[in-house]
């Protein structure tokens, strides 16, 4: 009996995880390199050329990217511009006022964005940030000239497009339109920002058309080689703001397999003691 | 003044001369006659104490290196993390150790529903048990507020808010509780206070009340056979019992193993539990001024939030209906005793009026709380002539396996964004649960039993 209620248990909560993994916005998954050194070298390298300008990392040490296989002379040489001690946390100069006084929002700190970005049963906050760093584009209708896809009207500007290089987007969508006396009819609107981000928009109308709404968003870049170098350096930072979020998290799982063997041992132990007690009770 | 004669010698005969030692050792352990049919679900009666005790060990260390301070929280937790050595297991088994505590007590209470463990003479370890389940949501409310992220702060601001639905004095209690008009520093210290201090000590009472009870009328087991009535050795111990120590200690010892090895997999390899156990929400620090759009409690109380918002205008007509419908039932078919006859359809008339004179919101968290509180009469609701499932009726199992999928069901529910279809599943998953427990007296009794045997079913190993 016991076990049927298990069952009907077990298969519920099947339902229940299958029901939950589905919604969430569309985001690209980051290339794994939590475990590649150089790819991690290289990730704070830009985040301190980069993002340590604005955005702070009050939690993290200079000295802790010795994990990352760097030395502390390294740091001192390559990296440390905000602070003279090597021992010194990541903060800015820039207070969050002046940061809201200047951008409209304050930049947040960055020590745990990997984790808070993260989706329930979902994408990886790396995935996000991997994301979010690839869908720039020009606009010249925001005060800064850019704007986001994953985060539409973003207060920051495209830190990276230096790396990026020029590109243009379209976007197409399929659309039902409802005119003023009621009757509805498909569209498609096709709207383009240019490398400097001004925009046309064109919409046609649809005969015949049997299908559902869309939109899809293409980008393109004069100089692929350019834009794909950025991508490997977007997915290097992403993973790197992965491990900054937690730089224990190696050494975690390098502990965890141990740990588990010694647990499964003695639980083989355990079985045999409770067994050899057991053995005489009728 | 003549020593206390006793049988040991050395240093733990000049002990027990003086203290009880050997003899509540004897009495609580190696002469403890528990059944010796326990299985699987027996485990977790002794995996709730581990995981008690682990809270409480890598508390004490976490308050060591912990700020209770809104300006310093956040980054306490995170100095923590990265700082203090070892300081990052010792948080993740604190944190992976409270969802941890409540899957293992909900499925100790769910053993308890099996076979009947609620019923006469257990009635106070189920009282007891459901106090400490009771303290323990509150430990683990008061504790979640402690990290001072967004759901932390908007989460204690949610619930702190529920009390102000309490017509009359519901403003003013929630002011009081907070200690400020919005969840502050000086909620942080007092919730911090409780967390630390008062509900633990609450909490070890009620345990060692738990197993005292327990000990006093002695364990239920699987077929819901009392091994006291059956038969005896020359001792006049029972044939169908066995001694706690050593053999139900080394078995323990096997749920323990397999239970830390569920514990470390969860700690070393997915300490978020994939948002589940560590909200990625509570990654952001607290902003007073910037709600989340979706603020969902942590998992384990997911099924009694839902129950929560289920109770809306709408439904309170639902369960005005109820109430009414139980009132007439009551006044012409209960079973009640003289005066109370008369007693408890009026005062469920009484309700019923009420459900549409007081906010929803207020009923909203009278069924959030009812959910809990009616655990509390559960021995006096069943009315089955057999303890044990096993012996029920096929329907009635059929029964307990809706429940059980209809409180995974509210607790999912809990997780997600309010929409309108989510709002109508829970308010028939609420209406199950309560008529699941509130029917009791009635479908418990009916349908054919099978024969309880006299002596437990045992197979040797």
């Amino acid at each position: 009996m016991i076990k049927k209620l298990l069952g009907a248990l077990a298969l519920s909560l099947t339902c229940v995880m299958a029901l939950a993994a589905e919604g969430g916005a569309h985001l690209d998954r980051a290339p794994d390199r939590i475990n590649d050194l150089a790819a991690l070298q290289n990730g704070a390298k830009i985040f301190v050329n980069y993002c340590l300008n604005c955005h702070s990392a009050n939690s993290m040490r200079y000295n802790k990217l010795t994990d990352l296989g760097l030395t502390e002379d390294e740091i001192k040489k390559n990296l440390l511009f905000t602070a003279d001690k090597v021992g010194a946390l990541m903060t800015i100069a820039m207070t969050p006022e002046d940061g809201k006084k200047w951008f409209g929002a304050a930049p947040p700190d960055l020590s745990v964005i990997a984790r808070a970005k993260s989706t329930t049963m979902g994408p990886s906050g790396v995935d996000y940030i991997y994301t979010y760093l690839r869908t720039f584009y020009r606009d010249a209708s925001k005060k800064t000239g850019w704007n986001n896809l994953t985060f539409p009207s973003v207060a920051m500007p495209n830190v990276l497009w230096e790396l990026e290089g020029p590109r243009s987007m379209t976007r197409v969508s399929v659309h039902e339109v409802t005119t003023d006396d009621g009757s509805t009819h498909w569209a498609r609107t096709t709207e383009t920002f240019d490398q400097d981000g001004f925009s046309k928009v064109e919409t046609e109308d649809l005969k015949d058309y049997h299908g559902a709404a869309s939109e899809k968003t293409t980008f393109a870049t004069p100089d692929p080689k350019r834009f794909s170098a950025f991508e490997s350096d977007v997915a290097d930072l992403s993973n790197f703001l992965g491990w900054m979020a937690e730089p224990d998290q190696l050494l975690r799982k390098q502990i965890g397999v141990w740990v588990l063997l010694f647990l499964f041992f003695f639980l083989f132990v355990a079985i045999r003691m409770n067994a050899s007690y057991w053995k005489h009770v009728r | 003044m003549a020593e206390k004669n006793v049988e040991t010698t050395g240093l733990l005969g000049w002990v027990d001369r003086r203290f009880p030692l050997t003899s509540m050792f004897k009495e609580h352990m190696s002469e403890y006659y528990a059944p010796k049919n326990f299985n699987f679900w027996y485990f977790f009666g002794s995996l709730a104490l581990l995981v008690l005790v682990i809270q409480i060990v890598t508390g004490i260390f976490l308050v060591m290196n912990y700020k209770p301070d809104a300006r310093f929280a956040f980054e306490s937790v995170e100095y923590i993390m990265r700082e203090v050595p070892g300081g990052w297991f010792i948080r993740y088994m604190h944190s992976t150790g409270a969802s941890m505590f409540f899957v293992v007590v909900y499925l100790h209470m769910l053993r308890g529903l099996f076979y009947g463990s609620y019923r006469k003479p257990r009635e106070l370890v189920w009282i007891f048990g459901v106090a400490i389940f009771l303290s323990l949501m509150g430990e683990a409310f008061f504790g979640y507020l402690l990290p001072w992220g967004q759901m932390s702060y908007w989460g204690a601001q949610v619930i702190v808010n529920l009390f102000s639905a309490i017509p009359f004095i519901g403003p003013e209690l929630s002011l009081w509780i907070r200690g400020d008009y919005v969840v502050s520093d000086a909620t942080l210290n007092r919730f911090f206070a409780f967390h630390v201090i008062a509900i633990p000590l609450v909490l070890i009472g009620l345990v060692v009340a738990h197993i005292i009870a327990l000990h006093e009328v002695g364990s239920n087991n699987p077929d819901g056979v009392e091994i006291k009535q059956g038969p005896k050795d020359k001792y006049g111990r029972p044939v169908d019992g066995i001694p706690f120590h050593p053999y139900y200690s080394v078995h323990d010892v096997v749920g323990v193993a397999g239970f830390l090895i569920v514990f470390a997999a969860i700690i070393f390899f997915g300490p978020e539990m994939g948002g589940y156990f560590l909200e990625y929400n509570n990654f952001i620090p607290a902003d007073p001024l910037k709600t989340p759009p979706h603020i969902a409690p942590v998992w384990y109380f997911t099924p009694f939030y839902t129950m929560l918002r289920a109770t809306t205008s709408d439904f309170t007509w639902v369960l005005a209906a109820a109430a009414l419908i139980a009132a007439v039932a009551m006044f012409i078919k209960g079973r009640l005793p003289g005066i109370w006859r008369l007693v408890v359809p009026v005062i469920l008339l009484a309700v019923a009026v009420l459900l549409k004179v007081f906010d929803a919101k207020f009923w909203g968290v009278v069924s959030m709380g009812g959910a809990v509180v009616i655990l509390f009469f559960l021995p006096w609701l069943d009315h089955s002539p057999v303890k044990s499932i096993r012996y029920r009726p096929n329907w009635h199992k059929v029964l307990y396996a809706i429940f059980i999928i209809d409180f995974l069901i509210l607790g999912w529910l809990g997780t997600q964004p309010v929409s309108p279809a989510y709002t109508v599943m829970g308010q028939i998953g609420t209406v199950i649960y309560l008529a699941f427990f509130l029917l009791m007296p009635v479908w418990s009794r009916l349908g054919t039993f099978k024969p309880v045997p006299d002596r437990v079913t045992f197979r040797a190993h």
